[in-house]
């Protein structure tokens, strides 16, 4: 996995809630060798002749390079689409930063070296007017190493994070690899499992 | 045994803890579905590793296999097939093919199969998988990073997650389905109400439902953001999977059973958070916004962003203008263009009897182009062995092969844009059953009676014409 150290960027607002995952990454815009690179917020961000949408906020033109997305609650809510994750790092947003995320997305972004950041509603409010009135005219900085965003006039904004978390985007951690460490344990279950439910260790086949 | 349902089948299946504070939660059954598997088999490629248990593997092609398809068609067309396929043979894995008797919906033929049984375990690249925990499953919908996951290790490094209990409360009037009680449970807690949460189900409204209702509702707690659903088994479960191919058999069968009538929460049981549904006086729920929380009662009218609290009212007059709807106007005053019956969410046996006993005698209003496709092969063979195709074809219905169709608007099975879709699916998200397409969602029931009208219609209005 990519690592998550530090990004500077443009932050660009998507105050909304509840932004699905459909919203996200649209079930058209998926392939099996996609790179997703151009299909994030696509029917936001296109009409249905693939023409530019002026006024969503990513095709504006001080916001059309974000890097960091400031959003509501639950974001990426909904289907289960790791797409959802890949477009927003092939369109290079590595960094959202919300007052709540939904359970799958959240884990997705972790498995991609995206961070989720969860500011408590004060701090998000004032980051949000933050990003308001710097208007994507300066970058912000993600420091996950220091956990606190820092704004052009280096206002800080500290959030929290599990350490393990932090830990493993740091590091760009192989999340298989770390559970692959316990393969003993896993043989050991399945051995106590076959003694204690054997049907649930034989799955038979159709046919 | 102590603690809540969900917390026994967490610990039962906790193969360890990693250092990092995740568990190791055991996956009894794997089902994997095509738009994941062919860059999870990719990756394991590259990483040269491989499925550690590909006897508890499956995989389903549902996802991009058209409905609509003529009879011999396997569905080469999806590149994710073809890729699927091609990971499945290289992997060991076996499939549920398009064109097999056993080809359905993930989440449809699971149970129908008897591949999910109560106390076990069970992910799929899917978030309703928590379909399956109506069976008392602990389910899991996962990413494509976790289906390799599961894939390489059959665990899941899972963070614990709190419980939550939805107790319906009182007696469901006559014609108010499961759907209606979990539209409406939904609408309570709202779409972020599970976050973080595992939902039990629970109340004498459950106790009473029959198990193909106990998964609709189970269905859709990822439309509360829940991690999972689910609902202690009782004798309905027990009776329903009797017999059922993969089920256990003989001997396994009856310790199966016994062990199946202790997993209930202790009745100390405490949850981290409870939602109470009070059925008495509830109505069937139909949504008129873009969020599965946004429901009322089919008798109501579209709501005023006017009334509403402060933090919902900027979604709300999106949802309306998405929706193009005027705050006021009575569900009954709208017009739909297409109907859909089926999905992950209702398109089993009982839910295609439960639309055909409004369409018997009647017929598709003028103008509305109409859809239904079963869960799965083996419902459509039940629905065809009862007669129910001819129901739907003689009332104007588009009888389809199984797979997820129109829910999710792939490989052509979406509605045209503009066109305002009555569906029995699961989410009414903007372009979600095709770009510009609005959606309402319903029960099977209040879909087909709609379908007969042209408008929004709940089957208890129509039939009271009788």
């Amino acid at each position: 996995m990519k690592a998550f150290t530090r990004l500077t960027g443009i932050a660009a607002p998507l105050l909304q809630n509840d932004v699905n995952t459909d919203q996200i990454s649209p079930v058209a815009g998926h392939g099996v060798d996609t790179d997703y690179s151009n299909t994030l917020f696509y029917r936001q961000r296109y009409d249905s002749d693939d023409n530019e949408i002026a006024d969503f906020v990513l095709n504006l033109p001080q916001f059309k390079a974000a890097q960091i997305l400031i959003t509501g609650d639950n974001f990426g809510c909904g289907s289960s689409r790791e797409s959802a994750v890949w477009s927003l790092a092939g369109y290079g947003i590595r960094c959202v930063i919300a007052l709540s995320f939904a359970d799958i997305f959240r884990e997705n972004c972790l498995r991609n070296g995206v961070l989720p950041v969860v500011l408590p509603a004060d701090q998000h409010r004032a980051l949000a007017s933050k990003v308001a009135e710097i208007d994507g005219a300066e970058p912000f900085t993600a420091d996950l190493e220091a956990q606190k965003i820092v704004a052009p006039d280096k206002l800080e904004f500290p959030f929290d994070i599990a350490a393990a978390e932090r830990d493993a985007l740091l590091r760009g951690l192989d999340d298989i690899g770390v559970s692959l460490e316990h393969e003993d344990e896993i043989a050991a279950w399945e051995h106590s499992m076959a003694e204690r439910r054997p049907w649930l260790q034989t799955a038979a086949r159709p046919r | 045994m102590t603690g809540t349902l969900f917390e026994q089948l967490w610990s039962d299946h906790r193969a360890g803890t990693r250092a990092d504070g995740r568990d190791l939660i055991y996956m009894d059954r794997h089902v994997a579905h095509e738009l994941h598997s062919p860059r999870a088999f990719a990756r394991l490629r590259e990483t040269g590793r491989k499925v550690r248990r590909p006897d508890l593997t499956y995989q389903a092609l549902d996802h991009s296999v058209s409905t609509f398809r003529p009879a011999g068609d396997t569905g080469a067309e999806s590149p994710f097939i073809v890729a699927a396929r091609a990971g499945c043979e290289e992997f060991g894995v076996h499939v549920f093919d398009v064109g097999d008797p056993e080809h359905g919906i993930s989440h449809v033929v699971g149970p129908e199969l008897g591949l999910t049984t109560p106390g076990s375990s069970y992910a799929c690249p899917d978030s309703h998988a928590c379909t399956v925990g109506a069976l008392g499953v602990l389910a899991f919908g996962v990413g494509t990073s976790e289906l390799e996951h599961v894939f390489a290790t059959q665990v899941l490094a899972l963070k614990p997650l709190k419980t939550m209990r939805v107790f319906f409360l009182g007696t469901p009037a006559e014609g108010v389905t499961a759907k209606d009680l979990i539209l409406k449970a939904i609408s309570v807690a709202g779409a972020d109400g599970g976050r973080g949460h595992a939902v039990e189900y629970a109340g004498p409204a459950i106790e009473t439902l029959g198990m193909e209702g106990r998964m609709t509702i189970c269905n859709m707690a990822i439309e509360m953001g829940a991690r999972t659903g689910l609902i202690a088994p009782d004798e309905t479960t027990i009776e329903w999977l009797a017999g059922r191919p993969l089920a256990p058999q003989g001997p396994d069968w009856d310790s199966a059973a016994d062990w199946w009538r202790t997993l209930k929460s202790s009745p100390d049981a405490a949850y981290d958070k409870e939602v109470v549904v009070d059925c008495e006086g509830m109505e069937t729920q139909i949504s008129w916004g873009t969020d599965p929380s946004q429901v009322v009662g089919a008798s109501q009218r579209v709501p005023d962003p006017a009334d509403a609290e402060p933090a919902r009212k900027e979604a709300m007059a999106r949802a309306l203008s998405y929706m193009d709807l005027k705050p006021g106007t009575p569900l009954s005053e709208i017009a739909i263009h297409r109907v859909f019956i089926g999905s992950c969410t209702n398109s089993r046996l009982s839910d295609l009897e439960e639309a055909a006993t409004v369409l018997r005698g009647r017929k598709v209003a003028e103008g509305v182009k109409a859809v239904v496709t079963p869960g799965s092969s083996q419902v459509k063979r039940d629905a065809e062995a009862r007669g129910l195709d001819k129901v739907f074809k003689e009332a104007g219905f588009f009888w389809g092969e199984s797979a997820c169709s129109m829910c999710a608007g792939g490989m052509g099975d979406a509605a045209d844009p503009g066109d305002r879709c009555i569906s029995t699916t699961n989410r009414n998200f903007e372009n979600r059953q095709g770009p510009g397409v609005r959606t309402h969602l319903a029960s099977p029931a209040n879909v087909a009676a709609s379908a007969v009208t042209g408008r929004i219609t709940s089957a208890r209005e129509l039939l009271a014409g009788d």
